[in-house]
């Protein structure tokens, strides 16, 4: 008893401040999994009490089939998959030596350079998405995924290079010193024994690029038009939100499935991001 | 032996560097140039013309695109609503994100969890996470609704934003009425940006040296006092980060109002975003859309200008 009147003295009131505030935050999310494991005919009875499966566990498993069997859903997770892949790839092939090379460049040159770069991370996709759209139709890409990996890089770009110039500052330049006068070229200073040590931080730009491709929304709208094209951020509101028969048990199991997995990853790599993330300019 | 080998190889080092780093930079600034900067100035050049989706070449109308949406009233609303949603939100954002990482700065048990849930919200893809919303908006069978009717509150909702007509037979259409989508829509912004800013704030809290306690401790600041003369001044340069990524996330997303109400009720809830869509791409006049979305560069100058003077102002510190 005393250690938990200790326990509660010490944990509670951090529990009292961050409590409510992560159950408004995370409400629609329980929601969404009350929501699709419900019977329908429970959805839209407005008798029952809506927090919890009415009639007790298990309720159904048929919103989730229904989601895989009848819809195009699986289709969006392979494109985003896909897209995603890519332009990870991409992304680090041409983010990795700028990253590299802007950490080690001290002085006016790289400090302006890098903040350039950071810059153009905030030119947002609604300010580019139309005469992008222009381009991607002259270039005979519009309604493929072909259009969207040759677009998503010019955000992820600036985004993992500003990431990497952060994680790249942080290790020693000795290191580098130290292999090369045991006879290595630089570059193979930086394969060997750089790019190795930031594997880390060089994961987490992967996981937070690949986000960035699973949520943006603009450009996915514009230049993707059949369903079986779609991205999983455009399908899920669009392709299964049609007229008045709305499947939302589906939809919540749509949202759901691709939210957790994320969530877990960002929560595992959120101390590293903050890193590279302040580690850039601002310290 | 050892003095020319080392001359020797910082002349190498000198030769490299001069010639390695152009070559490593250069691939991502030309790629972010040409699908940055080339889109960019496109823009420009089509918001002075008539273009359209269908033909592939416009004439040149100078600033008629510019003015005319300037004079429409629609447009001039997603301008306010673009404004409005994001300084609410924002200074909502502050104030949670604040108590938020100081409450989380300390350990304690069960963090991992809390921080878990929520960080939820920033994790899950906006346009998903909007589609929940949307489920909780519902017109019949809204859960904010069932929540009201069973406390009976609904009276007490409606009063708050000046409802008329509601009652628990007839409950808060929460996207089919022009002020509770408004007020849907800044929720919803809300709701995805605290994470974030919460996450930048604990960053910044952590930064502060330890030194600086010790200092304050000695000078006898405790409290209250603490925090306004130590905690909240070293605080603002990364409070500041926060809320100017805050202001672009916001001010330039199109996805939570596209998805929540589509600009409605009666295009009373569009933002410079969705109505740069619906008259780009929707309408098909991609001129006078082009246009539209230019307006939002007063905001990107504005913390494009804020970034640069706080990077200086960290470079001196």
């Amino acid at each position: 008893m005393n250690a938990f009147a200790h326990g509660l003295k010490r944990n509670g009131p951090a529990w009292l401040i961050v409590g409510p505030f992560a159950i408004v935050l995370a409400f629609p999310f329980y929601w969404m999994v009350i929501t699709a494991f419900k019977e329908t005919t429970n959805l839209y009875d407005l008798t029952k009490f809506p927090f919890w499966w009415s009639g007790g566990l298990p309720q159904t498993t048929a919103n989730v089939s229904d989601l895989f069997h009848h819809t195009d859903y699986v289709k969006w997770l392979e494109n985003t998959a896909f897209v995603g892949v890519v332009v990870v790839a991409i992304t680090l092939v041409l983010a990795m030596p700028a990253g590299y090379a802007l950490a080690r460049l001290s002085g006016r040159w790289g400090q302006g350079m890098g903040v350039g770069i950071f810059l153009t991370y905030l030119v947002p996709p609604t300010l580019l998405f139309l005469p992008l759209s222009r381009v991607v139709s002259t270039l005979h890409l519009h309604d493929s995924l072909w259009s969207l990996v040759l677009v998503y890089p010019s955000f992820t770009v600036p985004f993992a290079t500003w990431l990497l110039m952060g994680f790249f500052k942080t290790i020693p330049q000795e290191l580098e010193d130290a292999a090369m006068m045991d006879g290595c070229s630089r570059i193979k200073a930086l394969t060997r024994v750089v790019f190795p040590i930031s594997l880390p931080g060089i994961l987490t730009v992967v996981i937070f690029s690949f986000s960035l491709v699973v949520n943006e929304f603009v450009y996915a709208i514009t230049f993707i038009s059949s369903s079986s094209n779609r991205m999983l951020s455009v399908g899920v509101p669009t392709e299964l939100i049609r007229g008045d028969l709305v499947l939302w048990g589906a939809i919540m199991a749509a949202t759901l499935i691709p939210a957790i997995p994320l969530a877990l990853l960002y929560n595992a790599f959120l101390n590293r991001f903050i890193a590279g993330f302040t580690g850039g300019a601002f310290r | 032996m050892p003095k020319p080998r080392r001359a020797r190889r910082f002349a190498d080092l000198f030769e490299q560097r001069r010639f390695l780093a152009p070559a490593l930079i250069a691939p991502a600034v030309l790629f972010i140039a040409l699908l940055v900067g080339g889109p960019f100035v496109l823009a420009i050049y089509l918001s002075f013309t008539d273009a359209t989706a269908g033909s592939l070449t416009g004439h040149w109308v100078g600033l008629h695109n510019f003015i005319a949406e300037w004079d429409n009233q629609i447009f001039r609303r997603a301008l306010w609503n673009t404004f409005l949603f994001t300084v609410v939100s924002q200074v909502i954002v502050l104030f949670a994100a604040g108590i938020l990482a100081h409450a989380l700065i300390r350990p304690f048990r069960g963090k991992w969890f809390l921080r878990f849930l929520i960080l939820l919200p920033w994790a899950a893809p906006i346009s998903l996470g909007a589609i929940g919303w949307l489920w909780i908006f519902d017109s019949l069978y809204s859960v904010v609704n069932w929540t009201l009717v069973h406390t009976h509150t609904v009276g007490a909702a409606c009063a708050v934003f000046r409802i008329d007509g509601c009652s628990a037979l007839n409950p808060p259409q929460w996207l089919g009425n022009a002020t509770l989508a408004k007020v849907s829509i800044i929720t919803v912004h809300t709701w995805r940006i605290i994470p974030f800013a919460t996450v930048i704030f604990l960053a910044g809290i952590a930064s502060i040296p330890n030194e600086v306690h010790d200092a304050a401790a000695v000078d006898g600041a405790t409290g209250l006092r603490k925090f306004w003369y130590v905690s909240l001044p070293l605080q603002i340069p990364i409070a500041t980060v926060a809320l100017l990524f805050g202001i672009v996330f916001t001010a330039t997303d199109m996805t939570v109002t596209y998805v929540l109400t589509h600009g409605g009720p009666f295009n009373s809830s569009h933002v410079i975003t969705t109505w740069a869509f619906n008259t780009g791409i929707e309408s098909g006049s991609l001129g006078e859309g082009a246009a539209v979305s230019l307006y939002l560069l007063p905001v990107l100058a504005f913390v494009a200008v804020g970034m640069l003077v706080f990077a200086r102002r960290a470079e001196v510190t």
